[in-house]
C-alpha cells in the first residue's frame, strides 16, 4: 500500500470513531439519572409545562431518533446552550478550545525537548552517576500526578521566593512573555509526567539500538561518536519513543483538565468541570467531544508521522 | 508446585528494583490492613485547639485546618487508595476477560462489534473517561471504582483477546475440542490459563493508574467525599491553606508519590520475570 493509500484510509477511519465517540456521550448523558426538565423547572414547574417543555426538545421522542436529530445540529455547528450562562456552547468552546490547545503545545515542547537529551545521555553513559541520577527523576516524573507537581510548585515558589504565579490567561501571539508567565508553571506540571516517561523510553530504546550489528560497523568504520549517536543510534529508536510520545499526548490532554483547575486557567477542562459540578450537559458533552475528537486526530497523525520516521514499516 | 515458587523468588531476589517495589507493596498492604492499629487517631477526629500544627512527636505529620491528625488520615487514606485501586482493575480485569475470551474466541461479528466499542473507549483520555462516567453515575467512592474499571477495561480485553487469537490454534485447543469439550469449559480450563501472564503482569501496571485516577478525581472533587480521608482530597484540601501548613500538601504528595512509584517498580519486576518478551 502507497503511503498516501494509507494516509487516506487513516483519515477515512477517523469518520466511524468520531461517530462512535458522539454516541457514546449522547447516550452516557441520557443515563443521567433524573428528568433534566424537571432539574430545569425547578419544584415550582408543573407537570403540563414539564410535558409542553418535553415535547419542544424532542425529549419525547425515542432515543436513536433523538441522537440523529442531535447529530444533525451538531453538523451544523449548533451544540445548543449552556444552562448555566445561556450562551451557545460552541461559544463557550471556541473561547476555551486555544487555552488548552496552548498548553498542551507547550507541554509537549517542554516533555520533550527535556527527556530527549536526558534519555540519550543517560543510554550513552550507562550505569555511571548521572545515569542513576537521571533515572530516579525519570521515575519521580513518572509517580508524581501532575496535580501534586502543581501544588508543591506554588507552594515551593511562595514560601521559597514569596512569587506568585500570575492569575489570568493572554495568548501567545498577543503577548507571548506574558503569556509564558502565565504557563510557566502549569507547563512544567503537566509535562513533568510525560518527560518521565519518554525518557526512560528513549534510555531504554537507544540501549537497545547501540547493541545493534550496524552501531559496531559504523564503529569500526572509525565513524565520530556524535554521527553514531545522532543519525544512526537516535533514529531507530525514535519509533518506540515516537509511540509513546503519541500515546501520552492523550494524557496531556487529560492532564491539562487537572492543571487548569489548579492554575485557575480559563481552558476546556475548566469548563467541563464547572459543567459536571453544576450538572450542565451540554457544556460536558460539548467539551467531552471536542477533547475526544482532538485525542483521536492526534492518535493518527501520529500513526501518519511514523511513515516519515520509518519508510520500512508496511501499511496494511 | 513448590519447585514454581521457589524459582519465582529467586528470580525475584535477583531483579533488586522490583523486589524494592515489591517490598514496598506488602508494606502498604499491612499499613491498609492495620491502619486502625497503626494510626494514633482517628481520621475523623477533630481538635480545634490543635489547629494546623506542624509535625510533632504527637502528631508525626502535623495536623490539617480542623485539627486532625495528618498521619493518621495519610494511614487511612492508604486503605482507601488500595481498595479503590483493586476493585477498579478487578472490574476491568473480569470485564476484559470476558469481553477478550468471547471476541478472541467466536471472532467474526462478535468479535467486530466488542473491538469497535473498545476503539471508541480507547478514543478518551482515561481521566475524561471517567469523568463522564462520574458525570453520569454522582461522586461516590462506589462510582470511583466503576468509573475506573471501565477505563481499565479496554486495555485488558485488547490484551486478552490478542492472547486468545494465538493460543486458539495450538494443537491442545484443537485436542480438546475434537475430544467433545463444551465451549465454557475450554475457554476456562484449557484457554484461561495459558493467557493469564500478561493479564496478571497489566493488572500490576493498572494498580498505579488506578491509584492516580482515583486521587485525581478525588483531587477535583469527583470522587471520594469528605470526611473519607483520600490523598487527592486531601492535597486538594491543603491548597487553601498550604502557606500557613505546607506539610497538609507535602505529605499526601509524597504518599501518592511512594504508593504509585513502588506499583510501578512491582509491576516492572513482575513483567520481567513472567513476560520477559516484553521488557522495556
Amino acid at each position: 500500500m502507497e503511503i498516501r493509500e494509507y494516509i487516506i484510509k487513516r483519515i477515512l477511519a477517523l469518520i466511524p470513531l468520531a461517530l462512535g465517540i458522539t454516541f457514546l456521550v449522547f447516550v452516557a448523558i441520557n443515563f443521567v439519572p433524573g428528568d433534566p426538565v424537571r432539574i430545569f423547572l425547578g419544584i415550582e414547574g408543573t407537570e403540563e409545562l414539564a410535558d409542553q417543555i418535553r415535547q419542544q426538545l424532542g425529549l419525547d421522542q425515542p432515543l436513536l431518533f433523538r441522537y440523529f436529530s442531535w447529530l444533525g445540529q451538531l453538523l451544523q455547528g449548533d451544540m445548543g446552550f449552556s444552562l448555566l450562562t445561556r450562551l451557545p456552547v460552541s461559544y463557550e468552546l471556541a473561547t476555551r478550545f486555544m487555552v488548552t490547545m496552548q498548553l498542551a503545545f507547550l507541554g509537549i515542547i517542554f516533555s520533550v525537548s527535556l527527556a530527549l537529551p536526558i534519555g540519550i545521555a543517560s543510554a550513552i553513559r550507562q550505569n555511571t552517576v548521572s545515569d542513576f541520577f537521571i533515572r530516579i527523576f525519570a521515575l519521580i516524573g513518572v509517580s508524581m500526578p501532575n496535580f501534586a507537581v502543581g501544588v508543591l510548585l506554588i507552594l515551593f515558589l511562595s514560601n521559597v521566593f514569596n512569587w506568585h504565579p500570575p492569575i489570568g490567561f493572554v495568548n501567545l501571539w498577543d503577548n507571548p512573555i506574558m503569556a509564558l508567565q502565565i504557563l510557566i508553571l502549569p507547563v512544567i506540571a503537566l509535562g513533568t509526567s510525560m518527560a518521565g516517561s519518554v525518557s526512560r523510553m528513549t534510555r531504554s530504546a537507544m540501549l537497545e539500538v547501540l547493541r545493534q550489528d550496524y552501531i559496531r560497523t559504523a564503529r569500526s568504520k572509525g565513524l565520530p561518536e556524535r554521527l553514531i549517536i545522532y543519525r544512526h543510534a537516535f533514529r531507530n529508536a525514535l519509533i518506540p519513543v515516537l509511540t509513546l510520545v503519541g500515546l501520552q499526548l492523550g494524557y496531556l490532554l487529560g492532564g491539562a483538565v487537572i492543571v487548569e483547575q489548579i492554575f485557575s486557567l480559563p481552558g476546556l477542562g475548566r469548563l467541563l468541570l464547572t459543567g459536571i459540578h453544576n450538572r450542565d450537559y451540554p457544556v460536558v458533552m460539548g467539551c467531552v467531544l471536542v477533547i475526544a475528537i482532538v485525542f483521536a486526530l492526534v492518535n493518527a497523525v501520529v500513526d501518519i508521522l511514523y511513515t516519515f520516521v520509518d519508510p520500512r514499516i508496511k501499511y496494511q | 508446585m513448590w519447585k514454581h515458587i521457589k524459582d519465582f523468588l529467586k528470580q525475584w531476589r535477583k531483579n533488586k528494583i522490583g523486589a524494592i517495589g515489591a517490598v514496598v507493596v506488602i508494606l502498604l498492604i499491612f499499613v491498609a490492613i492495620a491502619a486502625p492499629l497503626i494510626a494514633p487517631y482517628s481520621p475523623r477526629e477533630m481538635n480545634t485547639i490543635r489547629r494546623m500544627e506542624g509535625p510533632s512527636a504527637d502528631h508525626f505529620f502535623g495536623t490539617d485546618r480542623f485539627g486532625r491528625d495528618e498521619f493518621s488520615r495519610i494511614v487511612y487514606g492508604a486503605r482507601v487508595s488500595l481498595q479503590v485501586g483493586v476493585i477498579a482493575v478487578s472490574i476491568g480485569v473480569l470485564s476484559g476477560l470476558v469481553l477478550g475470551l468471547m471476541a478472541g474466541y467466536y471472532g467474526k461479528f462478535l468479535d467486530s462489534i466488542i473491538m469497535r466499542f473498545m476503539d471508541i473507549l480507547f478514543a478518551f483520555p482515561s481521566i475524561l473517561l471517567a469523568l463522564v462516567v462520574i458525570a453520569v453515575l454522582g461522586p461516590s467512592l462506589t462510582n470511583t471504582m466503576i468509573a475506573i474499571g471501565i477505563t481499565n477495561m479496554p486495555v485488558f480485553t485488547r490484551i486478552v483477546r490478542a492472547s486468545v487469537l494465538s493460543v486458539r490454534e495450538e494443537e491442545y485447543v484443537t485436542a480438546a475440542r475434537a475430544l467433545g469439550l463444551k465451549d465454557v469449559r475450554l475457554l476456562a480450563r484449557h484457554i484461561l490459563p495459558n493467557i493469564l501472564a500478561p493479564v496478571i503482569v497489566q493488572a500490576s501496571l493498572a494498580l498505579s493508574g488506578a491509584i492516580l485516577t482515583e486521587a485525581a478525581l478525588s483531587f477535583l472533587g469527583l470522587g471520594i467525599q469528605p470526611p473519607t480521608p483520600s490523598w487527592g482530597s486531601m492535597l486538594s484540601e491543603s491548597r487553601r491553606y498550604m502557606e500557613l501548613a505546607p506539610w497538609t500538601a507535602i505529605f499526601p504528595s509524597l504518599a501518592i508519590m511512594v504508593t504509585v512509584m513502588s506499583f510501578n517498580l512491582f509491576g516492572d519486576g513482575l513483567r520481567d520475570i513472567l513476560d520477559p518478551k516484553i521488557k522495556v
